[in-house]
């Protein structure tokens, strides 16, 4: 049974800029049972022809996730502590509308379990007072779970930062990314937010 | 709580429960078929009827769900009927029948679903007509080994008492309750020694409908253990047990886990939606330029993030869903480069 003991003084940090592909967090998250051993989080080549650029990227936890409010079948839930699960077994009609609607690019459909998988922050560990397993094992402090104090004594130059632009839509997130310091938002493709 | 009442949801909810009432007086020949025994079930029947009804009523309203309903329908009335209707076939078969794809979750999962699934089935066939007094058995006249079965008070049948035939008739509600308890059974284990379930199982989603239905099952089977081997001592307190267990899982169907059970068809609408889509353009991602899915998913998907109130509309034109999930992360890594390499430091 799930005895949450989670620690709301800790959150999650991620560097994608400090992300050196070597796939250590894709491993650790395939060690975990509840995920049927697959991975969730992803780690990319931006764009392999032009540079050795790779990237990792995990469930955001947005603070109105679009990924559950396209569901058609309710299967995806935020909990109390912002977390985003991952769909529920029983509901989940295997549509991709998830999958497609995330911004970020997150939710894996698995063809032949006819299930959507995504990252759940290691809801096993984190409601048990432990860190994400792929926080555990980043080797160059791309992911890193811990109290705000932690992160801005190591990156003092960085600002935490859980804004994010995608065309004209606004999204905020329970995980944060570093960010320049004194920026607030991460334009990916819109405009930048008046100042 | 009037408040919250979603009056459209109610009122198709009201006008099937009175339907069902008309059909359970009409197939029952005004209830001269009727058994007075399982009047309690009927009640939960009833009930149980409404909550359904209301929450698919509410569940359809959602926009995700309502274009895929609708869509769904669409497609099957279409010219291409007969290839829509060959696809719905196959997946009924694979999947609700087969449940292969919950075989692939898990071999154990697999094998207690299907048994728990085809025990609960077959006593829903049984059942359902039984308490409606839609079927219902009688001594031949003229004779006390042949029993006569009643449709609707039309004579469909009949087979001869103390053989093989009668025994699997007389017993489909024990074949049913050893089918379940076999499954939960498997399911419990499962729970017990797979260390990914027990880290995020809880009681209410997970433990009290396997619960639910091995009291159930084991009530049932104790009804027949008792008038078999106990002269009928315990039949009020099985009886009742049974009832109650019974009445439990009619009532907490609309709300708990049991509620896939009328959700999951809604797969074989996504089964003809996905295969029209797959005949039609592709949405090929920006980045990568390769095909991610089809276009009328994601010009759906567009036109319900809308209704939903999000606006992934770019400054061209485009939306930020004309990316595929890996041109997503790709377009966030490189904004995310550009602002460092903007501030003059590439890290921080």
């Amino acid at each position: 049974m799930i005895t949450t003991t989670f620690r709301t003084d800790q959150e999650f940090f991620l560097d994608p800029q400090r992300c050196i592909g070597c796939h250590a967090c894709e491993m650790a998250c395939a060690e975990c049972e509840t995920n049927g051993h697959e991975p969730m989080i992803q780690v990319d080549y931006v764009d392999r022809f032009l540079s050795p650029q790779t990237s990792v990227q995990l469930c955001m936890h947005c603070e109105d996730p679009v990924c559950a409010r396209v569901c058609p079948a309710d299967a995806i839930m935020k909990d109390e502590f912002g977390i985003v699960h991952s769909a529920n077994t029983a509901r989940c009609i295997a549509c991709s509308n998830c999958v497609q609607a995330c911004p970020f690019g997150v939710p894996k459909k698995i063809e032949p379990l006819q299930l959507m998988m995504k990252c759940n922050m290691c809801y096993d560990r984190t409601s048990a007072g432990k860190k994400p397993m792929c926080a555990t094992v980043c080797p160059s402090g791309a992911l890193f779970y811990g109290t705000r104090v932690e992160m801005t004594t190591r990156r003092p130059n960085s600002t935490p930062v859980n804004q994010f632009r995608f065309g004209r839509q606004l999204v905020r997130t329970k995980v944060n990314i570093m960010m320049p310091k004194g920026a607030t938002e991460l334009v990916v493709d819109g405009e930048e937010a008046s100042p | 709580m009037i408040s919250t009442l979603n009056l459209r949801a109610a009122a198709v909810a009201a006008l099937a429960t009175f339907l069902l009432v008309a059909a359970i007086l009409l197939g029952s020949r005004n209830l001269a078929n009727f058994d007075p025994a399982l009047v309690a079930y009927l009640f939960g029947c009833i009930f149980a009827c409404f909550g359904v009804v209301y929450r698919y009523c509410v569940w359809l309203q959602r926009p995700p769900t309502w274009r895929y309903f609708a869509r769904g329908w669409q497609l099957f009335f279409s010219r291409r009927m007969v290839v829509y209707g060959w696809e719905l076939m196959k997946h009924f078969v694979g999947d609700l029948i087969g449940q292969q794809f919950i075989r692939n979750r898990g071999m154990t999962l697999g094998y207690g679903h299907r048994l728990m699934a085809s025990g609960c089935f077959l006593a829903f066939a049984v059942t359902f007509p039984l308490v409606f007094g839609w079927i219902h058995f009688g001594l031949k006249p003229g004779g006390i080994d042949t029993y006569e079965i009643y449709t609707f008070g039309f004579k469909t049948g009949e087979f001869p008492l103390h053989t093989w035939i009668a025994e699997v008739i007389f017993n489909a509600l024990n074949w049913s309750a050893m089918l379940v308890i076999a499954g939960v059974m498997l399911l419990m284990r499962r729970r017990l020694t797979h260390a990914g379930q027990i880290a995020i199982q809880t009681f209410e989603g997970d433990w009290l409908p396997l619960i639910v239905l091995l009291a159930i099952s084991v009530t049932g089977l104790g009804i027949t253990l008792d008038y078999k081997f106990m002269g009928g001592q315990a039949h009020q307190f099985m009886a009742i047990t049974h009832a109650i267990t019974v009445i439990l899982f009619l009532i907490w169907l609309p709300f708990g886990k049991f509620y896939h059970i009328i959700q999951r068809p809604a797969q074989l609408g996504v089964a003809i939606y996905r295969k029209a889509g797959t005949e039609g353009p592709p949405a090929i991602c920006p980045h990568t330029g390769e095909v991610f899915d089809f276009k009328m998913h994601i010009d759906d998907l567009k036109d319900v993030t809308a209704e939903l109130g999000f606006d992934y509309t770019r400054n061209d034109g485009t939306s930020h869903l004309d990316l595929s999930p890996r041109g997503k992360r790709a377009a966030l890594a490189t904004a995310h480069l550009k602002a460092r390499e903007q501030s003059g430091s590439f890290f921080g």
